[in-house]
């Protein structure tokens, strides 16, 4: 075991800089969880407690155990679109009964919890990881249902949800829905394909047609208690498992169908005492450059994020641009590649493809560690295979079965972004910090590249090509790219599963790497043909 | 000197333990009996061998103990204090065997165990008595009371320690008194006799140690001050009395030593006497065997008591007064029990988690830690003394130990205890019998102020914090509480006494803030917590607070005081609370009455049924007027803590 020794020197200016940049983006991203806690704004907080109800957080903090952690996943969805920051859902991995869980929690604030697209895909992406860890599934539900005015982009991906849900069921992962108000027409679904469900007297309201489309639709007049209500559920209809008599009742059933579901997780576990980082995770504040052009160690990293800051690097003298090692988080076995000069070439890609085979041999779960500018471009690179090895490497990704873990520390650009397991790459969480870029190209780079097409455009068919013009679209799409790649931009659309803060790290990837242990922890020998 | 080679100690708990330390100190070997509730008591790991009382029998079982003895080839029996302590058939039965009995002749302990008996010797020997008359058949009882003019006392004629006694102040509540008097004498001594006697107001209970070699010969101990008593049972204890002068206590001494010489004692007995405010005594009675209270004798002038008796019982010769070692300084005694004095002196039963108290205090306890205190025998967990130049230093010791104690898993009687300890009239000397009834609740007040008690209660907090933490299986070394979104912070209601406490926290780092019912607790620093043990600043300044999670009950000690909460549950299942109409028992015990039958109109207040806990009557009440719809518990039956025991619907 070697200790990283990290010579961060938390006293230059250059620290206090990045600390500074830092900050900043963190008041910016505290702001956006303000506006994610204050739901549907203040006027429906308060009318939503008057009635004795309890807020989805407030939910939620009762369903998990007491002082366990909660990571809520993507909580900026929905920043810089039309809807509300939080998109009316809350999601994320808690422990219930010492049981690792998908807790899914409408928002009934925000527009009664109705489902609009950004929180459909929130929704979405939250089945995605409790099927892809094996986390049992707990609905908090009390939704309106779909986003009317927004069907189009509602019914038919929505649809997908209680697919999802029953297939969940078969995979064995079970499914637990705790109906505290309206779940109507297709969201009476949520309950139908759950495992297990429990009602609230006098306020779950679980039908296909409410008392109006009833008599449109036959003519008999009904109540909603008749048609819907827990009790009628609970003793006539049986889709309500149980009844419980108020909000904190129906948490505690929840409670005790978790403790009794003997939940056993298939990964290994931990596999070491868990040391904390020699070096002060409080630092990782002044790692990342303020200016992302400019590399930073990271190394500075790694030894802020892992067990005793010990880390076995691998092939530390071949393609050094690229460090792979072996490490523990909060115990748990994990294989690193963290970019560290933001670069790829041929022989970080060969080391990475390598690298990953060998966590596949051991069943070891992979962190990617991102900062990266993308593959090298130039004649004697391409002329070296960078290409060839470029594709090795995304192979190697792709077809690894071991689990994968995404930290973006600071830029993830272009093909490096899928070759270092970005979202498309199906990790199964990816994580950003708040000074992340992420875009096809850098912005200038983007727009100058735009320029440079559209002049030879210009010259091929003989147009006169206005300077002035080309000046002014550079601009423009500059500035575009520029806001498109802030990392509140993409969890906005929940293109990640959330900003952390830096000093946050460890923490995230230990529940990560705990919640990834509820699967099996298996690598492959099947990769693609890797061209050599 | 031919002393024995091994005692059988016919009793149990701190008396056996105490008896045995003194046996092992003169080489002799010891014998323990035990009950089976009394398996795994330390008294029975404390002696070299134990024999185990035949199922459903007791330590009152003659036969099984001189059984016993004989096995074990005891050579003699000590008694300890209680059960066949004062029992002549049972000394009888010892010396029947062929084994010395440590104490009295049988004829003196028939003798003075007869209250009616002994007065008249007494009255022969010109010792001051107290007016008085039997209850005979036939003989007009108020018409007796009359004459020795109310208040008059109703006393049991076997026993003492305040079982089998009633007070009355007017003719009316004569009947009842010795109806009630005369059912716990027969519980608790096997014997109804019961008398009238002058009740004296503003007494104080002063008794004598003697010590007499059976032939005549007499000395005295000098005396103790027994007057703080609950209930006509003593809790605090000490010597020399304060404020009696010199020529009261002569005459206290040689009264006590006259009483002995009329009965040519043998062993060491106490002689009660009943002082009033004017320093005029009576006898009250004589005890006729070690007394609890006999370690601040011990303490004050030297000796040991129990070696006393050993060697009176194996013949050596007895002091002459002379060589009486003269009294030094003042020793304090207080019995800690396991009761609410708050509700009524309640018995309070479970393990005792953590029991400790500071060395500079001698400690005569039957229990350690995991002991079970049950509703089987007396409360007591155990006798604290303090020893000390002046009065007010072995007050101020005393005081200090039990508030520094630890005593976790059942409630006691500590806050009492130091609130007498440090009350000024206690102080002042100022004490009768009657101290406690005129002081009221006041004294037993919880030292702890409010803010003391968030303080703890935050603490209580922080500890339940690491505790669940370390309870986790997954996630085991995840932050507390931590969370990427903020919305609110961990909550966990405490109730301390009648009082609710939430207490909201975070965790996050160097920085820890806590607020109790939403008033924040300063924490400048957390130098360290554990489940067991939290160190923090707090208004800048550091105290360590010694933690123990029991139960569903937090006990945080500090040296600010000592406190216990309750966890109150996150969740409460629906229908687990009881319906108001119901009667439930407060304490475990014995039914002893059933005073209804379903159908019955009871009003509120009407006894309903009576349990008999730790030789203490409890009568279970209506609360409200209504007919009886469900009696669950017949006499005899056993019942524990909040069964329900009768059941009423109100009418209309």
């Amino acid at each position: 075991m070697t200790v990283l020794n990290s010579v961060l020197d938390t006293s230059s200016e250059e620290f206090a800089a990045n600390v500074a940049a830092m900050e900043e983006h963190l008041v910016a991203l505290e702001s956006l969880l303000d506006q994610a806690k204050a739901g549907g704004g203040e006027k429906y907080v308060d009318r939503h407690k008057s009635r004795g109800k309890l807020l989805a957080r407030e939910r939620i903090e009762f369903l998990i155990d007491r002082d366990s952690a909660f990571l809520e996943l993507s909580p900026v969805a929905g920043a810089h679109t039309e809807y509300n920051v939080g998109a009316g859902v809350v999601t994320g991995v808690g422990v219930v009964e010492n049981t690792e869980c998908m807790i899914v929690a409408s928002d009934p604030t925000d527009k009664g919890g109705a489902i609009n697209p950004i929180g459909l895909a929130k929704g979405l992406r939250a089945l995605e990881i409790a099927a892809q860890n094996r986390l049992p599934v707990v609905y908090l539900v009390e939704s309106a249902g779909g986003d009317l005015p927004r069907q189009i982009d509602v019914f038919l991906p929505g649809g997908k949800t209680f697919r999802e849900l029953t297939r969940l069921s078969a995979a064995g992962v079970p499914t637990i829905s705790l109906v505290f108000g309206s779940s109507t027409a297709g969201g009476a679904y949520l309950p139908g394909m759950s495992d297990y469900t429990v009602f609230v007297e006098g306020r779950a309201k679980v039908f296909l047609g409410g008392p109006p489309l009833v008599k449109m639709a036959t003519g008999e007049d009904s109540t909603d208690e008749e048609l819907g209500g827990a009790e009628m559920h609970a003793t006539t209809s049986g889709l309500a498992d149980f009844m419980a008599v108020d909000e904190r009742d129906a948490i505690r059933l929840g409670r005790m169908i978790v403790s009794r579901l003997n939940w056993r997780k298939q990964g290994g576990g931990p596999s070491a005492p868990v040391v904390e980082p020699v070096h002060d995770p409080e630092e990782l504040l002044g790692v990342a450059s303020a200016d992302l052009k400019v590399p930073f160690d990271i190394n500075d990293v790694i030894a802020r994020i892992v067990d005793g800051s010990e880390f076995d690097e691998f092939k530390p003298m071949y393609g050094t641009s690229l460090v792979t090692g072996w490490a523990r988080i909060h115990g748990f076995d994990v294989g690193i590649l963290a970019n560290h000069r933001g670069i790829l070439f041929s022989e970080e890609s060969q080391k990475a493809t390598q690298f990953i085979q060998l966590a596949n041999r051991s069943d070891t779960p992979l962190l990617f560690i991102q900062n990266v500018t993308g593959f090298m471009v130039g004649a004697s690179y391409e002329q070296g295979g960078i290409v060839k090895h470029g594709s090795m490497m995304i192979n190697a990704v792709s077809n690894s079965t071991v689990p994968h873990l995404t930290l973006q520390v600071g830029g993830s650009y272009g093909a490096g972004n899928y070759a270092m397991a970005g979202r498309p790459y199906d990790p199964r969480f990816v994580f950003v910090w708040p000074n992340a870029k992420t875009c096809i190209m850098g912005a200038e780079q983007l727009a100058g590249t735009l320029s440079i097409v559209a002049r030879a455009a210009a010259e091929r068919t003989g147009v006169e090509f206005d300077d002035e013009a080309d000046v002014q679209r550079r601009t423009m799409i500059t500035m575009k790219i520029t806001q498109e790649e802030q990392a509140t931009y993409l969890s906005g659309r929940v293109l990640d599963d959330g900003i952390i803060d830096p000093r946050d790290s460890r923490t995230v990837l230990g529940i990560a790497l705990s919640a990834v242990h509820n699967g099996d922890v298996a690598g492959t020998d099947r990769f693609g043909v890797f061209r050599m | 000197m031919a002393v024995f080679s091994k005692i059988l100690i016919a009793n149990r708990s701190e008396i056996a333990r105490r008896v045995i330390r003194t046996c092992a100190s003169m080489g002799i070997a010891t014998v323990a009996v035990f009950s089976e509730h009394d398996a795994d008591a330390p008294f029975v790991h404390d002696a070299d061998e134990a024999v185990a009382l035949p199922a459903g029998s007791s330590y009152l079982d003659i036969d099984a103990i001189v059984e016993a003895a004989r096995r074990t080839e005891a050579a003699a029996v000590h008694p300890g204090y209680g059960f066949l302590a004062e029992n002549a058939s049972f000394a009888a039965a010892v010396e029947a065997a062929g084994m010395v009995f440590i104490g009295p002749d049988p004829a003196t302990i028939s003798a003075m165990g007869s209250k009616l008996r002994s007065r008249s010797l007494m009255e022969q020997v010109g010792v001051p008595l107290l007016l008085s008359a039997e209850i005979d058949v036939g003989s007009d009882i108020s018409a007796a009371a009359s004459e020795i003019g109310y208040p008059v006392l109703v006393k049991a004629s076997s026993g003492g320690g305040g079982k089998g006694m009633r007070i009355v102040t007017e003719p009316s509540s004569l009947d009842d008194a010795i109806a009630a008097a005369t059912r716990e004498a027969e519980s608790a001594f096997g014997d109804g006799t019961v008398y009238l006697e002058k009740y004296v107001e503003q007494p104080r209970h002063i008794e004598v140690q003697i010590l007499g070699d059976g032939t005549g010969n007499v000395v005295h101990l000098y005396e103790r001050e027994c007057s703080i008593q609950r209930r006509f049972q003593k809790i605090i204890e000490e010597s020399p009395s304060p404020g009696l002068d010199d020529e009261l206590r002569q005459e206290l001494w040689q009264a006590a030593v006259a009483a002995g010489q009329a009965v040519n004692y043998r062993g060491a007995g106490t002689v009660e006497f009943i002082v009033d405010a004017d320093g005029g005594f009576a006898f009250l009675e004589m005890n006729t065997r070690l007394q609890v209270e006999h370690p601040v004798t011990e303490m004050t002038t030297g000796l040991d008591l129990v070696h006393e008796q050993i060697a009176i019982a194996a013949g050596v010769p007895l002091m002459s007064q002379h060589d009486v070692p003269a009294q030094y300084g003042h020793a304090i005694e207080a019995r800690l029990n396991a009761e609410r004095p708050a509700h009524g002196y309640l018995p309070s039963t479970g393990v005792v988690r953590r029991f400790g108290v500071d060395a500079d205090v001698r400690v005569d306890t039957g229990i350690e830690e995991g002991s079970e205190i049950s509703h089987h025998y007396d409360p007591m967990v155990a006798k604290v003394i303090s020893h000390a130049p002046s009065r007010g230093e072995a007050a101020a010791r005393l005081s200090a130990a039990l508030q520094r104690a630890k005593i976790h898993g059942v409630d006691t009687n500590r806050d009492l205890l130091v609130g007498v300890l440090t009350d000024e009239d206690f102080l002042a000397g100022a004490v009768d019998t009657h101290f406690l009834d005129r002081k009221g609740n006041t004294l037993s007040r919880a030292r702890a102020t409010s803010d003391v008690v968030s303080l703890h209660a935050a603490v209580a907090a922080l500890a339940l914090q690491v505790d669940a933490r370390h309870r986790a299986t997954v996630q085991t070394s995840l932050p507390s509480g931590w969370r990427n979104v903020q919305s609110q912070v961990q909550q966990r209601t405490l109730a301390h006494e009648d009082d609710e406490l939430d207490i909201g926290y975070r965790i996050g780092g160097a920085v820890t803030s806590m607020t109790v019912n939403e008033s924040a607790v300063n924490i400048d620093h957390v130098y360290s917590a554990t489940s067991s043990c939290v160190d923090i600043s707090v208004d800048g300044v550091r105290r360590t607070f010694d933690v123990d999670i029991n139960l569903g009950k937090v006990y945080v000690d500090s040296a600010l005081a000592a406190t216990v909460f309750v966890q109150i549950p996150r969740f409460e299942e629906p229908g687990s609370s009881v319906d108001s109409g119901s009667m439930i028992a407060k304490t475990p015990g014995t039914v002893v009455a059933v005073q209804v039958d379903v159908g019955d109109v009871v009003g509120a207040g009407d006894v309903v049924m009576i349990i008999e806990a730790m030789k203490m009557e409890q009568a279970i009440v209506a609360p409200e007027a209504g007919h009886v719809s469900a009696v669950h518990f017949a006499v005899g039956d056993q019942v524990r803590t909040g069964e329900t025991l009768v059941e009423a619907e109100t009418d209309g």
